[in-house]
């Protein structure tokens, strides 16, 4: 696997827009061609050697490359977008839509990460060591069809509305959550090690969400139906669980309604 | 202005029945001439083929609920590429709702000059108006919706045709309309008591008429005013299994009127996106197509008049003033609806929707499209339109062209369909070989809409003395045999003249055009009772004060122009 490295020499006074930080977009490309890549910056177009020094070339494909960010790039957008395979690591902050519609291949954060993370993902795995913004895995505004596959992983917090309409996939949570989680979901899993906030699965009418800390309100229309023991991460826990969102209109398995899942631990 | 010579194109014009000739077409002062002498500018069209100008005669592209579309699907932004600012183009974006210059921009790029905005809310009128003088190149009108107006039912439920007459010339004065649009009659206004009228017999709540009634007294007043458009009517029960007896019905209550006009229109009734209302069946389990017996009625009646629909198997946005109906749809699909009730005149309803190709059903509402328009057998009243976009955006146009002149193409898609036997049981497209001529498409788009409008005279022909809207497409009809071209060429104009301005040159735009905005100035016998009539329902029931509800063409309207009848009797 090759490996190109970004490091950044120069902040830009404004967010900083790119198409080009996935291993798809730079593969077969050599260090001095990746240098002369336009960014975005506001309206206009400057060269990403403008703003980090890379080196390295790139593999033939996207699977045979790996991006190495370092620096902080909290004024940098869309590091990983649309990325289908190879690896990106990003030792640092960075801004939104983080691995934004990535559809495969690993994606590490070794800090914090804005909004929009993981929008509509579709395949893959996000790791994040820090702290994720608003809208983890949410589906992009106003559509209906949020994640549908992959894996996330985030050590820290992560704040509002993660996994809104998750069709799919995995969303493990480190640390607390703020309100809004798996909103209007039709499948997928939430795993959350830390508390939440309030709005559990509003409208949801597929999916499960484990909850190990406390949550503050929980959402009315989930009603409680038993205990369940239930092995994650290896050790096994007893949760309540809760069936909802009851005021929506669910799909129905051999003749028997499907709710969404609420599990609360013990 | 620039004299143009457009040379050795395969020139093919219904109106003067040129079948694909080499010939010249010279224009002059915003005219098609016969011959000039010393042309400012020399087109070198061989190889090419040139038409007039489309004309779409119903489109969903400026007002209250297209713009409500933009607002509630940012996401279909990301449907098509943003294209930035370049040159004279303004930055557009959109796809299925796209912005006013998109609109314009794509309409120029597959060589149309005129559109008419199908359905406008008098009430939101200065809105409508306002988008289209905000949408450069294309020239436009805008049909005001009658059909669930309380002052038309009104006025019809006492028989008084004279009066309604009256209230129609004022009305389309007031928005600067140009003709009478007609939505699901009295059942978007029987929707507002959580009811719909399915069939032309279905009382309307508190009124208590029936959309016959609204129907044949719309066509009156159409032919009482000699307005230049007929009726342009969405009839009851639009996209249900079985609607095709309900069609039939409202199509022969044509049959009582004369066209009576002075613009060469022959058609009563204009029945839109026909493919919608020739379902049959009782659910959607036996849905099938009775496209056959529907376009057979059309093909014997010549007073009737029909636009297609034509299903492109695209995720769009589907937006109506059939209120009732988007409520089915959103039943339907679950997905997000907005419903406004326009007071005392109509209502509207947006949902999106995803045609794909591999749900029976919208395989099945694809063939209905294209099976009619395979069985017409006059193309100057029968017309390809998407309904754009309801069931599919404009900028599909060159693709539906490219599904009617090759069977090759329909085989194709029907093949990828994960129903196919199916799909081809409840239709007879499969067994459907013609493949219509150039000559054919120009009918449907230029030819044919332009003389159902009225504008028969100016424009969708290249006659001299006609308005110079002149496009110029890249295919050469005597070599090109691969179906994909088509749909290349005819979205991408390589000459485009509006009025005698070259708008877009050798594929690139180069100017923004100088478009104008039709509207029908009717003048009756002065009228006290709808005078009185109209200051009172503003003062007691309506939320805008009438002054504030008054379109006028200084303020909202780039280059107005008024089409100006006397149907003082």
């Amino acid at each position: 696997m090759n490996t190109v490295t970004l490091t950044i020499k120069k902040q830009p006074d404004l967010f900083l827009e790119a198409e080009c930080f996935t291993p798809d977009a730079l593969a077969g490309k050599k260090e001095t061609e990746i240098t002369e890549l336009p960014v975005y910056i506001g309206k206009t177009v400057e060269k990403i050697g403008d703003y980090f020094t890379v080196s390295g070339d790139a593999g033939p494909s996207a699977d045979t490359t790996r991006l190495i960010f370092n620096g902080d790039f909290t004024r940098v957008k869309y590091i990983g977008s649309k990325m289908s395979a190879g690896e990106v690591i990003v030792n640092g902050d960075a801004d939104m839509y983080v691995g934004s519609w990535m559809s495969g291949g690993k994606l590490t954060v070794n800090g914090n990460v804005g909004h929009f993370a993981a929008t509509e993902m579709s395949g893959g795995e996000l790791i994040i060591t820090g702290n994720v913004g608003n809208y983890l895995a949410a589906s992009y505004r106003g559509d209906w069809r949020g994640m549908t596959k992959g894996r996330i992983l985030v050590n820290g917090n992560v704040g509002s509305d993660c996994a809104t309409f998750m069709l799919g996939g995995e969303i493990e949570i480190g640390g607390n959550i703020d309100v809004h989680v798996m909103t209007h979901a039709d499948g997928g899993k939430v795993i959350i090690h830390g508390n939440a906030k309030s709005r559990l699965g509003g409208q949801a009418t597929r999916g499960e969400i484990y909850l190990f800390g406390t949550v503050d309100v929980m959402m009315p229309g989930y009603v409680p139906t038993g205990e369940i023991e239930v092995t994650i991460g290896g050790t096994s826990s007893v949760f309540t669980v809760y069936e909802g969102d009851q005021g929506e209109r669910h799909p129905t398995r051999k003749g028997q309604p499907v709710f969404a899942k609420l599990y609360l631990k013990k | 202005m620039t004299t143009i010579l457009i040379k050795n194109g395969f020139v093919i014009d219904p109106v003067q029945g040129i079948h694909g000739d080499k010939k010249d077409i010279a224009v002059k002062d915003g005219k098609i001439v016969k011959s000039l002498l010393k042309p400012d500018k020399t087109i070198d069209a061989s190889g090419m083929v040139v038409m007039a100008g489309g004309v779409d005669i119903h489109s969903h592209v400026a007002g209250a609920k297209v713009n409500i579309g933009r607002n509630f699907r940012p996401e279909d932004k990301l449907q098509a590429v943003y294209e930035p600012y370049h040159g004279i183009r303004h930055m557009s974006g959109g796809n299925s709702v796209p912005t006013v210059f998109k609109t314009a921009y794509k309409y120029a790029d597959m060589g149309y000059t005129t559109v008419i905005e199908a359905a406008m809310p008098p009430l939101y009128a200065r809105h409508t108006h306002e988008e289209m003088r905000d949408t450069p190149i294309i020239d436009q009108a805008a049909l005001p919706l009658f059909g669930n107006n309380w002052f038309i039912l009104d006025y019809l439920k006492r028989g008084e045709l004279d009066n309604a007459a009256s209230y129609v010339a004022w009305l389309l004065r007031a928005t600067k309309g140009y003709g009478i649009k007609c939505v699901n009659p009295g059942g978007t206004e029987a929707w507002a008591w959580g009811l719909n009228c399915i069939t032309i017999e279905d009382p309307v709540p508190y009124f208590d008429i029936t959309p016959k009634q609204i129907i044949t007294g719309l066509m009156g007043i159409n032919e009482y005013l000699h307005l230049p458009h007929s009726l342009h009517l969405h009839s009851n029960n639009l996209g249900n299994p079985g609607n095709y007896k309900t069609t039939l019905d409202t199509l022969k209550l044509s049959e009582q009127f004369k066209p009576n006009n002075a613009f060469g229109r022959e058609q009563v009734l204009h029945h839109t996106h026909i493919q919608f209302h020739s379902y049959g069946g009782t659910t959607w389990a036996d849905f099938e197509s009775k496209g056959k017996e529907v376009m057979d009625y059309i093909n014997t009646h010549p007073a009737v008049t029909c636009d297609i629909g034509f299903v492109t198997l695209d995720e769009t946005t589907t937006m109506t003033g059939d209120g009732p109906f988007e409520y089915h749809l959103n039943k339907l699909n679950h997905l997000k609806w907005a419903n406004t009730d326009v007071e005392l005149e109509c209502g509207s309803g947006i949902v999106p929707y995803v045609y794909s190709k591999d749900v029976y059903v919208c395989g099945v509402q694809w063939s209905i499209g294209l099976e009619m328009a395979l069985l017409a057998k006059d193309y100057m009243r029968c017309y390809l339109t998407t309904d754009h976009p309801n069931a599919g955006p404009f900028t599909r146009y060159p693709r539906v062209m490219k599904w009617l002149m090759s069977e090759k193409s329909r085989d194709d898609v029907l093949a990828t369909m994960k129903n196919e036997s199916k799909v081809r049981d409840r239709t007879s497209l499969g067994s459907l070989d013609r493949e219509l001529t150039l000559y054919e498409i120009a009918q449907m788009t230029r030819a044919g809409t332009a003389k159902a409008l009225g504008l028969g005279s100016s424009i969708g022909g290249l006659a001299p003395g006609m308005q110079a809207d002149i496009a110029v497409y890249p295919y050469n009809p005597e070599t090109e045999s691969d179906p994909e071209k088509i749909e290349w060429a005819f979205s991408h104009a390589k000459y485009l003249i509006k009025s005698g301005e070259v708008v877009i040159n050798d594929g690139e735009l180069v100017s923004n055009g100088n478009k104008k905005t039709y509207w029908v100035d009717v003048t009756t016998a002065p009228n006290r009772q709808v005078e009185r009539d109209i200051n009172q329902t503003f003062a007691k029931y309506y939320t805008v004060n009438k002054n504030n509800y008054e379109v006028n063409e200084h303020d909202f309207m780039k280059n107005p122009c008024a089409v100006k009848i006397d149907a003082v009797q």
